[in-house]
């Protein structure tokens, strides 16, 4: 089943975790990538006060705990109980507002890595330096080193050596959010080297230059082949889910004539082609996997209308495979 | 050959973009003309008197956009000096009202001074207050706030009084399309020729619903929709697909490099069991959007009799050109 390693219990599902200082940017993250909040709107986010537990239900379920900035849990054993949060633990994300002074977040960073540490070992930390966006680039460059390494001189100030702890530069209003989730959520999927290998054969069958295994409500890639990725494919691929979300939205009402043809004349699983214009041949293609996911391929060379038939074959494996390796 | 030649001259249609400094002028322009996207427009700056814009609009419309500047001592100068100049043979009048504004009483004033230059030197001008960067009230606010800003207006409308339409507005959202495709519907010379054409062609292919669009802009020129789908519930669903274009385009241009102005896909389809639908090409600056009952033999006929109909959809634009006779200026 698609359920992670560390949940032994059923209806336990594994957690991220959104910690930080206030005002950082937690709630606004939630919001924007899991309840598509348009990034403007997130001015009006009221600080928060309790943990907000909200679930995701997809390809695999998990929650997503948006933590107070105010209060420290790692160090308030005496409030809360450390173990019921930490426990069914998958990420803990620490975010870092980069306009604002980051020595306070940085310290208590520290403070509760060094606090885990002993208790568990195994636990993602991942550091989103949040709110880049509207710095220079220069600045924005600086600034993340000086950050990785303050945490990491800190650490090891600490005796805590090569500590587990990977680090992001995010923002709201670009892709770089959602981008930054993908990578921390596909360390929580134990299938993830196969998906790999399953989208490296489909792309050399069918010369394709790069895929993407997307969760389609969320827009986070679960898996891509391992050739090098880079924003741009993710952006336009990403892009390219809106289009087609919004438009079966538009036109994929529930007409009152169609109850009982159930579909038989058209596809059973979606499927989008997109020809770019100029610039060589540039194909953007877009399949339904399941009821979660969707493949995304960008493809340059020959026509697929003329290879559509090895494509739909191979897609169709790809698609089987799936089957064994996320049943639902 | 001569007389195409002679007679391809454009029907202009001039058009006023004008309110207080600040107020959105510029951004709205820039956004729906130039490409720009709503977070870019931050970088415009003022805009010095009048900037000129002349936008091909579907083969044979002109778009003459003058985007007056907003400051106080520009205004003074197209009341007096330039009134005749500024005001004389406009088609529309597109005014916008910052809801923010501190000084509604005082932009009304303006308005109202504005509006007896028009009634003086157009008096057949169409009038379209824009009420802009709604989305800075909260969303229970917006319909009552707008209303009652419109009805205010509209009394210090003078003879336009009942011929004035209002629109919410914000670069944010789709509104600023909602807005802009009523504007560029009223301007379009022949947009009942092309509906006939459309409809006549949406019945052959057994469409659900034909959208046609320039290309540029992604403003619906038109569209036909037929049988069931009157009942789509997605009322706003023509200005959504402008905007959701509109975003794709840039998306691409970021991709490939080409400039946002051209960028574009030369086909896009979608299919599922519900529907199917794609856009493709019809004439030099217009793209077709299509939704169909979901058959892949009914995709590929659709497919092939709109490459057919192309012919007779540009036929329409050199029909239009070659006829001086119904030419205005
Ligand atoms: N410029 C910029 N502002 C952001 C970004 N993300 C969030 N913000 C703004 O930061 C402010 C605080 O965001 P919240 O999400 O409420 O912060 P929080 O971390 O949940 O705060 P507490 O609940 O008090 O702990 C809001 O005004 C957001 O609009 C970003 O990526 N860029
Ligand atoms: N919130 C909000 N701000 C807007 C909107 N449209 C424009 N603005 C802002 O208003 C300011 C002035 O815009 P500009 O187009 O230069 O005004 P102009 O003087 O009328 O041409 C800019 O800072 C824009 O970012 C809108 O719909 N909503
Ligand atoms: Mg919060």
């Amino acid at each position: 089943t698609g359920r992670m390693p560390n949940s032994k219990d059923g209806d336990d599902k594994p957690r991220l975790l959104l910690m930080g200082q206030k005002r950082s940017g937690k709630s606004s993250i939630s919001s924007v990538v899991f309840h598509k909040l348009p990034p403007s709107e997130t001015l009006y986010i009221e600080t928060t006060t309790r943990i907000k537990k909200d679930s995701m239900h997809s390809f695999m379920d998990f929650q997503i705990w948006d933590f107070p900035g105010q209060v420290d849990f790692a160090n308030a054993a005496n409030l809360f109980d450390v173990d019921s949060i930490f426990n069914e633990i998958g990420a803990l994300i620490w975010v870092i507002d980069a306009q604002d002074d980051y020595f306070d977040a940085i310290a208590r960073l520290n403070a509760t890595i060094l606090n885990l540490q002993t208790t568990y070992p195994n636990i993602n930390v991942e550091v989103f330096v949040h709110k880049v966006d509207g710095l220079s680039e220069d600045y924005k460059s600086d600034l993340f080193r000086d950050i990785i390494q303050r945490v990491q001189d800190d650490l090891s100030d600490n005796g805590y050596e090569n500590a587990p702890v990977s680090f992001y530069q995010t923002s709201i209003y670009d892709h770089s959010i959602f981008e930054a989730f993908s990578k921390v959520i596909q360390k929580l999927i134990p299938q993830l080297p196969t998906l790999e290998a399953l989208l490296n054969s489909l792309c050399a069958n069918c010369r394709i230059q790069k895929a993407y295994l997307f969760d389609v409500l969320s827009k986070i890639y679960i898996a891509t082949d391992t050739s090098p990725t880079d924003m741009a494919s993710y952006e336009i691929c990403s892009d390219y889910i809106d289009v087609i979300v919004d438009i079966s939205e538009i036109y994929g009402w529930d007409r009152p004539e169609e109850e009982d043809s159930g579909g038989e004349s058209g596809n059973q699983d979606a499927e989008s082609l997109i020809r770019l214009e100029k610039k060589g041949n540039n194909y953007l293609y877009l399949r339904e996997i399941n009821k979660y996911l969707a493949l995304i391929c960008l493809m340059s060379e020959d026509s697929p209308a003329e290879k559509k038939a090895l494509i739909d074959y191979n897609v169709g494996v790809f698609q089987e495979a799936m089957k064994q390796v996320f049943p639902r | 050959m001569s007389t195409l030649n002679s007679s391809k001259r454009q029907k202009q249609r001039k058009v006023l973009l004008m309110g207080k400094s600040g107020a959105g002028k510029s951004s709205m322009r820039s956004i729906v003309f130039s490409n720009y996207v709503a977070k870019d427009v931050r970088r415009l700056g003022a805009t010095i008197d009048v900037e000129h814009s002349n936008i091909k609009f579907m083969g044979n419309l002109m778009l003459n956009l003058w985007d007056c500047g907003g400051q106080d001592g520009f205004m003074e100068n197209y009341l007096h000096h330039q009134r005749e100049h500024v005001f004389g043979s406009v088609a529309v009048l597109i005014f916008v009202f910052d809801i923010e504004s501190r000084e509604f009483q005082a932009d009304v004033i303006n308005y109202a001074n504005i509006v007896s230059a028009l009634e003086e030197c157009s008096p057949g001008a169409k009038i379209f207050c824009l009420i802009h960067k709604m989305d800075l009230v909260q969303t229970k606010l917006r319909q009552p706030l707008f209303e009652e800003r419109a009805e205010y207006i509209r009394a210090a409308s003078e003879s336009f009084r009942d011929s004035v339409d209002f629109f919410p507005t914000s670069i944010w959202d789709q509104t600023l399309y909602k807005a802009w495709t009523q504007i560029i519907y009223f301007l379009i010379p022949n947009a009942s020729t092309i509906e006939t054409l459309l409809q006549q062609l949406a019945e052959v292919i057994d469409a659900r619903e034909l959208i046609l669009y320039e290309r540029t802009t992604c403003l619906m020129v038109t569209h036909v929709t037929r049988g069931i789908e009157a009942q789509n519930p997605f009322t706003d669903r023509f200005e959504r697909i402008s905007s959701i274009l509109k975003t794709h385009k840039q998306s691409i241009a970021k991709h490939t490099g080409i400039p946002a102005g051209s960028a574009n896909f030369a086909e896009m389809q979608i299919k599922t069991g519900r529907f199917m639908f794609f856009i493709t090409r019809l004439t030099e600056n217009t793209n077709l959007a299509a939704s169909i009952p979901p058959s892949e033999q009914g995709f590929n006929a659709a497919r092939i009799n709109i490459l057919l109909a192309r012919q007779k959809f540009a036929e329409l634009d050199i029909a239009t050109k070659a006829r001086p006779g119904i030419q205005e200026v």
